[in-house]
């Protein structure tokens, strides 16, 4: 070993950061390259969870593939298929009743919920704390229980459809969610008490990964992450789709585009949430707003159970519909949400058979972590975990 | 929306005449194809242009068409913060040109381009680091090409005796079961089973 000849001073090392690290959110293989403690260059090794959703869609009708966005990114799942069901109805023609849009608005914003508090609070894990993990994973399993009574299932949902959504809410699921609604910021207060104040979290986070306008714009992001930067821009209200724009609620932004920035807008951004899932709620339970819930005009809906013990043709349509599914018409096009973790597109290219013939799928994530070297360089070796925990990332969607 | 954007591309194809194919708003969007080797000067044109200033490259990927000459579609999706508005440019290539690269202009083209050269094996001149992305060290092919299998080449597994991962040719149980759909009255383009017996 002693005729090793090494150039560079012995400060200077390579070490390998996951693909089995819990700070790394799931399978990512950070190549860290140190100066002492200080990062000098970061080379992330992704596609360790790809699974080739986008091949798999193109062998897919387009009711199957609607599965495969629970599976992206698999803290909000709803909010993924939208961006799917978005793309199929604009190029099938299709409008969605107005009761549906206002469900799919609720879920998504449940979905919302559900990733920021994952996010918030495993990042205060990431540096040292462990009870908000607990105190949130708490709030998240209520909020699973309403993704199951809706769909049936806890995470793999396949809940929204071209048209609107599978099937109606009952109205005591909605009575249920407008009474979470009234005791979740009491448990986002505590949440609230445990972090935001903290020493040791403010001093892990603050000034650490600073984002500037012009470099937010550069590397693509989306999200958060560009409204932690002080950017006002949400899809919801600058592109609003489905009824957004009737609703009120604010967009909170940063002011210094620091981890610590971004962590107080998902907080705030939470409280939001909650403001629409109220007004969604409210207008769900009005009894002159009870309908359809899926375009019943659409060659996307199954007839129904009683029509179809009695009519052949409603058997036949049921047949073909979860067999064949639809042929969509030729064309391209793309659907943007704004999902928790920023804008979640879907590029459809259609030609006119039952399956789409190219989907590629643009998951905010992806964009974030391609700037990680960008992020990183310069920062300590510590604040590596802070600031991958502060970019929102699951692999899921990432590596896809 | 649609006439501002039927405006905007009168604009775009007029300063930009020599890299415009053709444009189009469909579905309320708008698409312009170009020349393959005027991307780098048409992104800068529209982020730097004041009518346009999209700011953000928002996506880049491939599409493939097999039985085109120029196989390949690398799709550009761009938006703009400022004008609130989206813009998608397409460009043609078949497998042996590479497209410029456009890092200098964003450099979260570094990682699209690697994964549409993952995907696809579309080369981009002046990347400085076209590695794999997403797939396996060692991977061999372009999986998401319309000639790349569903099932893939190699499969791997445990092997308890060797105590180490394995790489072998995929064995299927049963065969995938890719159904046709494609109606008879709608045009299939192949002979139904028993039709060739009308014949005689």
């Amino acid at each position: 070993m002693a005729d090793i000849e090494t150039t560079e001073s012995p400060r200077n090392f390579t070490i390998n950061f996951g693909p089995q690290h819990p700070a790394a959110h799931g399978v990512l293989r950070l190549v860290l390259e140190l100066d002492g403690e200080v990062v000098e260059r970061v080379d992330p090794h992704i596609g360790l969870l790809h699974r080739g959703t986008e091949k798999l869609l193109e062998h897919k009708t387009y009711l199957q593939g609607i599965g495969y966005f629970d599976r992206l990114d698999y803290v909000a799942p709803m909010n993924q298929e939208h961006a799917f069901c978005m793309a199929a109805e604009r190029l099938a023609g299709i409008t969605v009743p107005k009761r549906g849009q206002y469900v799919r608005v609720l879920y998504s914003e449940i979905g919302r919920i559900l990733s920021h508090l994952l996010n918030v609070t495993t990042q205060a894990m990431d540096v040292g704390a462990l009870t908000p993990p607990l105190w949130g994973f708490e709030e998240r399993e209520k909020l699973m229980v309403f993704y199951e009574r809706a769909s049936g299932s806890r995470m793999h949902a396949h809940y929204f459809r071209p048209g609107g959504v599978h099937q109606d809410l009952p109205p005591e699921l909605i009575q249920d969610i407008r009474a979470w609604c009234d005791s979740f910021p009491k448990a986002l207060d505590d949440i609230d008490d445990l972090l935001t104040e903290n020493r040791i979290f403010k001093q892990r986070n603050a000034d650490i990964g600073i984002v500037s306008k012009e470099e937010a714009l550069e590397w693509g992001f989306s999200g958060v992450m560009v409204r932690g930067s002080g950017m006002a821009w949400d899809l919801r209200r600058s592109q609003p789709y489905e009824v957004y724009d009737e609703l009120e609620f604010n967009i909170p932004l940063g002011k210094n585009g620091d981890c610590y920035d971004r962590y107080l807008c998902r907080m705030e951004e939470m409280r939001e949430s909650v403001k629409i899932m109220i007004q969604c709620c409210d207008w769900l339970m009005k009894p002159e707003n009870q309908g359809e819930v899926l375009a019943t005009d659409s060659k996307f809906s199954p007839p129904r159970r009683a029509e179809m013990k009695q009519s052949m043709e409603a058997l036949i349509q049921h047949f073909k519909l979860y067999t064949e599914g639809v042929h969509v018409d030729a064309g391209e096009v793309y659907a943007a949400v704004e999902a928790p973790k920023g804008e979640f597109g879907v590029y459809l290219v259609a030609d006119g058979s039952n399956k789409p013939y190219r989907v590629k799928i643009r998951a905010p994530g992806f964009a974030h972590l391609a700037a990680m070297d960008h992020l990183n360089r310069g920062h300590m070796l510590a604040d590596v975990s802070a600031i991958l925990g502060s970019l929102d990332i699951v692999f899921g969607e990432i590596d896809r | 929306m649609s006439e501002a954007l039927q405006a905007l591309g009168e604009h775009i194809a007029g300063q930009q005449e020599s890299a415009v194919k053709s444009w189009s708003v469909t579905h309320g969007e708008l698409t312009v194809e170009i020349h393959d080797d005027r991307i780098v000067d048409m992104l800068r044109f529209l982020r730097d242009d004041a009518a346009c200033r999209f700011t953000s490259l928002i996506d880049i990927c491939g599409v493939d068409y097999p039985q085109r000459a120029e196989r390949f579609e690398v799709v550009y999706h761009l938006l703009s913060m400022q004008q609130n508005h989206r813009i998608r440019i397409k460009l043609a290539v078949d497998e042996d040109t590479a497209v410029p690269s456009v890092i200098e202009l964003f450099p979260v083209a570094n990682w699209f381009e690697r994964e549409a050269f993952d995907m696809y094996g579309i080369a981009f001149s002046g990347h400085p680091d076209l590695r794999r992305l997403l797939t396996d060290y060692g991977f061999e092919g372009h999986p998401l090409r319309k000639d790349f299998p569903l099932t893939g080449f190699m499969e791997v597994r445990w092997d308890d005796e060797e105590k180490r991962v394995v790489y072998e040719p995929v064995e299927l149980v049963q065969e995938y079961r890719d159904f046709d759909f494609m109606s008879p009255w709608e045009g299939a383009k192949y002979v139904i089973p028993g039709d060739e017996k009308a014949e005689g």
